[in-house]
């Protein structure tokens, strides 16, 4: 999770008392925090005024139990999720999830079908990058994974999260493989890999608040990093600075709950939510870019601001797309067994 | 003559007793709601995987390495902290006792002090004391004691420092609640008989302090075994307690039987800690430590 804090926003309780008011609602749901509060001006706002609906707004920090228990009674009261699309695709593969008819999303036809998934859209990107410390490495900056793993180029203190997702691909990358053949990942190979920098590692960190504490601190010199807990540092003046380069492209995708309750409408808020129009005002409030690339060529983002996003296609390219499909399979789910097993050692 | 259920005594022992229950009512349903119940759910939710009884969550304990490698470190750092606290907890309390009313209600101001502030706050306090460039690296730098920083947080050593910071007031105070109660006269008494001050100590004052030494040494065993903030702020990810293994369980994995089962087994290590501590001095005075 991203959002250590989270802010129940409104309750399931509340979500029914509105029922009583004719206007079509839906019940959206996110993982709370800054993120959340974004996105409500972001795009829940707009996509509600643009609509003509109420969207009700509910927050769990991981949706999956939540989503298994609802799917469990049998009367879910979430429409909407916003959640890794790990969780849409997991979800989908044990029915509690609904399969998209992209004939009712119109907005997102053009988005790149790597995006999509039969059960999710992608609607905003991350990236974990590579970040560093300006100062410790003044004349020459790691830059890919490869230095990275270079301690004797590039020695200095190092840090990872301690969680698979990312730091495998990030292994693999550094051991030679070329970015389009990453998939299915060589799961013994990333962790032979993995245990050559394991000595060098000092800290495994487990938050986002936690990561960007070790690199304002100079408590280490490099890492990865989530691009907006970096940004952040950067703009309280911290010498940080990070680099798009060989960055791990992951995306928290929308979908919807098998069973939901305002069905007709959630595809409509998911069509609203993906137009580029609306999809080009996350900039504006958060340091993840939109899901929907054509928000890039609507003008709203300044070509600045699109040097800092990570979905920017110029960055995207750069990058290397994490594929939630082969996380969410019983290979990821191994692989993620796997790691605990492998920090503590 | 028989008791009869109009004689007035019966009647009003009865009364006292249904009283005592009404009072007793509100705290009952406290543990009931919130301890009891609870813990029978966990219980159940550690033999239960899709809707149908196993003991596979209690058979990881044998199978996954991770799982007695974490209670094995759990263990060791608790017996470190256990060992920490009690030589810098003793010497403490032994001044206090033995300090006139104002010093030793300072000394032990001073180490209630710190429980004023959340265990949370303290622990970041450590973090920016021990880390690379903290004080307390900085400092050993700049006199020229050390040419590179130490690693002091990050591993088990910042999580044990930092433990024991938070758990020495949980030695100190049975410490001192002991030797308090030792009578002055029995080491007068000593040293009048011709013992030397250190004889006096190792045969009157030590064996009579042991009940605290004990008491202390199990709240902060059993306290420690369930610690999660330390480890996970200042254990930099490799420093794996059993606390943690219940989160990742639940945040990471979504096995909540297996958190449960951890949870249990946890459980009852701490009462088999209890239960041997007990058969040196009786439950009663761990907790009263009289």
């Amino acid at each position: 999770m991203r959002f250590s804090v989270s802010i129940p926003v409104m309750t399931a309780a509340l979500a029914l008392s509105v029922a009583t008011a004719s206007a079509e609602q839906i019940t959206f749901v996110s993982q709370g925090g800054a993120y959340q509060e974004a996105q409500t001006k972001a795009i829940l706002n707009p996509a509600a005024k643009l609509l003509g609906i109420t969207i009700n707004q509910d927050s769990a920090p991981d949706a999956w139990p939540v989503l298994k228990t609802q799917a469990a009674t049998g009367k879910p009261i979430w429409d909407v999720i916003d959640a890794p699309t790990t969780i849409c695709v997991r979800g989908g593969d044990q029915g509690m999830v609904e399969k998209l008819d992209f004939s009712n999303i119109p907005t997102a036809a053009s988005m790149p079908a790597q995006y999509k998934t039969p059960y999710s859209v992608a609607y905003e990107f991350y990236s974990s990058v590579l970040a560093y410390n300006k100062k410790k490495f003044a004349s020459k900056a790691p830059q890919t994974w490869a230095d990275f793993w270079d301690v004797k180029a590039f020695p200095g203190t190092r840090a990872l999260r301690n969680h698979p997702q990312a730091t495998m691909e990030a292994a693999l990358l550094a051991d030679g493989v070329p970015a389009d053949k990453l998939y299915p990942l060589d799961v013994d190979r990333a962790f032979k890999k993995l245990e050559q920098i394991k000595p060098h590692i000092t800290v495994w960190w487990t938050s986002g608040a936690q990561s960007a504490q070790l690199l304002a601190d100079g408590e280490i010199d490099m890492e990865m990093a989530w691009n907006g807990r970096v940004a952040a540092v950067m703009k309280e003046g911290a010498p940080v600075s990070f680099t798009f380069n060989q960055g791990l492209l992951q995306e928290t995708s929308l979908c919807i709950v098998k069973g939901a309750p305002n069905l007709e409408t959630a595809y409509k808020f998911v069509n609203a939510a993906m137009t580029p129009d609306i999809q080009a005002n996350f900039p504006a409030y958060i340091d993840y870019g939109p899901g929907n690339p054509a928000a890039y060529a609507t003008g709203k983002i300044s070509p600045e601001r699109a040097t800092q996003m990570p979905s920017a296609p110029e960055n995207a390219a750069k990058q290397v797309l994490v594929s939630q499909a082969w996380w969410a399979s019983p290979a990821g789910e191994d692989a993620i067994k796997r790691w605990a097993g492998f920090v503590q050692k | 003559m028989s008791a009869s259920p109009s004689d007035p005594s019966v009647v009003h022992k009865r009364q006292e007793q249904r009283l005592v229950l009404l009072l007793l009512a509100p705290s009952l349903a406290v543990v009931g709601c919130l301890l009891i119940v609870p813990l029978c759910w966990l219980v159940w939710q550690s033999v239960r995987q899709d809707g149908a009884f196993t003991l596979a969550h209690y058979a990881r304990f044998f199978s996954d390495a991770v799982y007695w490698t974490t209670f094995l470190q759990t263990f060791r750092i608790a017996f470190i902290v256990t060992a920490v606290t009690v030589l810098l907890g003793y010497p403490i309390a032994y001044v206090a006792a033995g300090a006139s009313r104002r010093w030793s209600i300072f000394i032990l101001a001073m180490v209630i002090l710190p429980f004023w502030t959340s265990v949370l706050v303290r622990a970041y306090a450590w973090l920016i004391l021990l880390q690379r460039r903290g004080l307390v690296n900085s400092v050993l730098t700049d006199f020229g004691l050390i040419q590179n920083p130490l690693a002091l947080v990050n591993n088990e050593l910042g999580t044990v420092i930092a433990t024991v910071h938070i758990l020495l007031p949980f030695m100190v105070l049975p410490l001192y609640a002991t030797m308090q109660k030792i009578p002055a006269e029995l080491t007068m008494a000593g040293a009048s008989l011709g013992g030397t001050p250190f004889y006096v100590f190792t045969r009157v004052f030590l064996p009579l302090s042991l009940p605290g030494v004990v008491a202390g040494m199990v709240l902060v065993f059993v306290l420690t075994l369930g610690f999660y903030i330390t480890p996970e702020l200042l254990g930099g990810g490799r420093t794996y307690m059993v606390s943690m293994l219940v989160s990742r369980n639940i945040e990471v994995y979504n096995e909540w039987g297996a958190a449960s089962s951890i949870s249990i087994v946890l459980l009852a290590c701490v009462f088999l800690v209890f239960r041997l501590a007990s058969l040196i001095i009786p439950f009663e005075r761990i907790m009263g430590a009289r």
